[in-house]
């Protein structure tokens, strides 16, 4: 099982014949497998890593520092939710170090993300202080690097 | 101006030593020239991982380069590698070697092999090899003054040589006998009771096994016969290994000899006349992979491993009928189906469908009928050469009928 999604992380779009071929495991098998890894969220979706700044889309990325106050019963996951539910929220996380929560926000302008945070986020009662991170260049998500060369040939075409 | 004479093309051929005049070229070039011309060729034709030295690796290369070790080391390797070498053969193969006088650090295990064969041939003894095999055994052995006897091997017996089809072929010249698996090209790997047949009979004969071990790590679902481990055949095992493929260090250059400390003292002379050291920098860079490369072999197999089902199931499928290689990164699947001879096949292969694959009879006569192909390389890329050869053998069944 832990095989089969490790090869779906890589490739999402591997099939289960293609995967039951590198396991040497029948093909329902896998299907069952991959079924029920959906069935039970531990696959959450399929999606493509897209080079945005490449399509010539211009959109703004910032990551946000929170400062949360934790809540009686709930801990941080009452407060994390309200902030996550807003759809300029890309992904959020509860770290440890000076600060609580850590999340990436996407807008179409500057302006856009600094009034989310103005008006949404750092009013919300439980939020001590932010501090924004604008992005000004990635270089790896998701284990798959930006801005590398495409794959060149390195290799001689026939060797020993 | 002085009287000079041009000297004639063969006037200058005459200058080559006979030895090298007559040694055949590797026949894995051949394709080289045609290949390079043509475009969008998937090769399954490559003998290296396709895999870039893990950075943790690369970065100590680096590191040593910045911290200016741009002298020779000792000539048989720094002190710590060769520690690390010991720690690692004792780890996995339970094998105990001195550091200090049991192990030579080469350029590459080509380097060691060479090393090797010079160190023990005499002019006229002869070497026993195993066929199909790498395609510097042979040539080696001949250019060390030596007579390489090749014992042929098939597809019945997966590929591995038999004590009862050496034995007849040993003579009072028989000075060694030199495996090496896993194999390049078949990809077959020695089990333990073949292995200690061989080292009986290595025993019975009084003969030196040397047994060149460069695609140990490469192994699926069994374990790894490593020669000298056997009972009784450390003294007379001279084991040859490196980092190209277990840590796909391939351009570095880096390999060893362990043996026993003669040996070592014999491969040492020839190898301070002639290198001196392996790269500094190269060495720096093999102890970072012993100390902290296992995860990293590890997944590198992993992704081989699934790679090379997909391969044999695929080649199984569209008529090339293959065994099941439990070692190294090839597959070895037979032609005989299509009615071509391994040339023939991969050369139409090429122009037709190019997909570049190794005839077998570049591994000499016993490889005749198959074909090498090699799967480190990504699986789209592996799909796609299986498609296209799917497309071919399709083809070529239609029009010899």
């Amino acid at each position: 099982m832990k095989e089969i999604l490790r090869i779906l992380e890589q490739d999402g779009r591997a099939t289960a014949p293609q995967i039951a071929a590198m396991l040497d495991k029948p093909v329902s098998e896998v299907q069952k497998a991959i079924k029920q890894a959906e069935k039970d969220g531990i696959i959450l979706k399929y999606k493509a890593i897209i080079n945005w700044p490449k399509s010539g889309t211009e959109d703004v990325w910032a990551l946000i520092e929170v400062r949360v106050t934790p809540q009686r019963d709930v801990g941080f996951d009452a407060i994390a939710e309200r902030i996550y539910q807003f759809p300029e929220v890309y992904s959020a996380y509860l770290v440890s170090g000076t600060y609580d929560l850590s999340i990436l926000v996407r807008g179409r302008t500057m302006q856009e993300i600094a009034s989310f945070v103005a008006e949404k986020l750092a009013p919300l009662e439980q939020v001590q202080s932010v501090v924004t991170h604008f992005l000004l260049k990635r270089y790896k998500e998701y284990g798959e690097t930006f801005h590398a060369p495409k794959e060149t040939n390195r290799r001689l075409p026939v060797t020993p | 101006m002085p009287n000079t004479r041009s000297a004639s093309a063969e006037a200058l051929d005459n200058l080559i030593s006979k030895k090298v005049a007559t040694l055949p070229p590797s026949g894995i070039r051949r394709f080289f020239g045609l290949l390079s011309s043509m475009e969008d060729v998937i090769s399954l034709g490559i003998g290296e991982p396709d895999f870039v030295t893990p950075w943790h690796i690369r970065e100590a290369g680096i590191y040593s380069l910045e911290k200016g070790y741009t002298m020779y080391t000792s000539n048989s390797g720094t002190p710590e590698l060769r520690r690390e070498l010991a720690r690692y053969l004792e780890l996995h193969y339970q094998v105990s070697y001195d550091p200090e006088h049991e192990i030579l650090v080469t350029a590459g295990s080509s380097e060691g092999l060479d090393l090797v064969l010079r160190a023990i041939v005499n002019p006229g003894d002869e070497v026993i090899v195993p066929n199909p095999c790498y395609v510097a055994y042979p040539a080696d052995v001949t250019l060390a003054g030596g007579k390489p006897i090749l014992v042929p091997t098939n597809g019945k017996n997966s590929f591995v040589v038999r004590a009862s089809d050496i034995e007849p072929r040993i003579t009072k010249k028989t000075k060694a006998i030199l495996v090496g698996y896993p194999a390049n090209p078949t990809g077959a790997v020695m089990s333990r009771k073949e292995a200690d047949a061989i080292a009986e009979l290595s025993k019975k004969h009084d003969l030196l096994m040397i047994s060149d071990e460069i695609y140990a790590r490469l192994i699926y679902g069994v374990e790894h016969i490593c020669f000298p481990s056997l009972p009784g055949m450390k003294k007379r095992t001279i084991l040859i290994s490196g980092f190209s493929k277990s840590h796909a260090m391939t351009g570095w250059r880096i390999g060893y000899v362990a043996a026993d400390r003669r040996f070592i003292q014999a491969l040492t002379k020839i190898h301070q006349y002639t290198l001196l050291c392996a790269p500094t920098m190269t060495q720096m860079a093999a102890i970072e992979a012993l100390k902290n490369g296992e995860a990293d072999v590890e997944n590198m197999v992993q992704e081989y491993n699934r790679r090379r089902r997909f391969m044999v199931k695929r080649l199984s499928e569209i008529g090339l009928p293959c065994f099941d290689p439990k070692g190294a990164f090839f597959a070895f699947p037979s032609i005989e189906a299509t009615g071509m001879n391994s040339e023939e096949f991969a050369e139409k292969l090429l122009l037709q469908e190019r997909v570049a694959v190794v005839p077998g009879n570049a591994f000499g006569p016993s490889g005749e009928g198959f074909v090498r192909c090699c799967y480190a390389t990504s699986l789209p890329n592996i799909e796609q050469a299986l498609r296209r050869m799917d497309r071919f053998v399709k083809k070529s069944s239609r029009t010899s009928r």
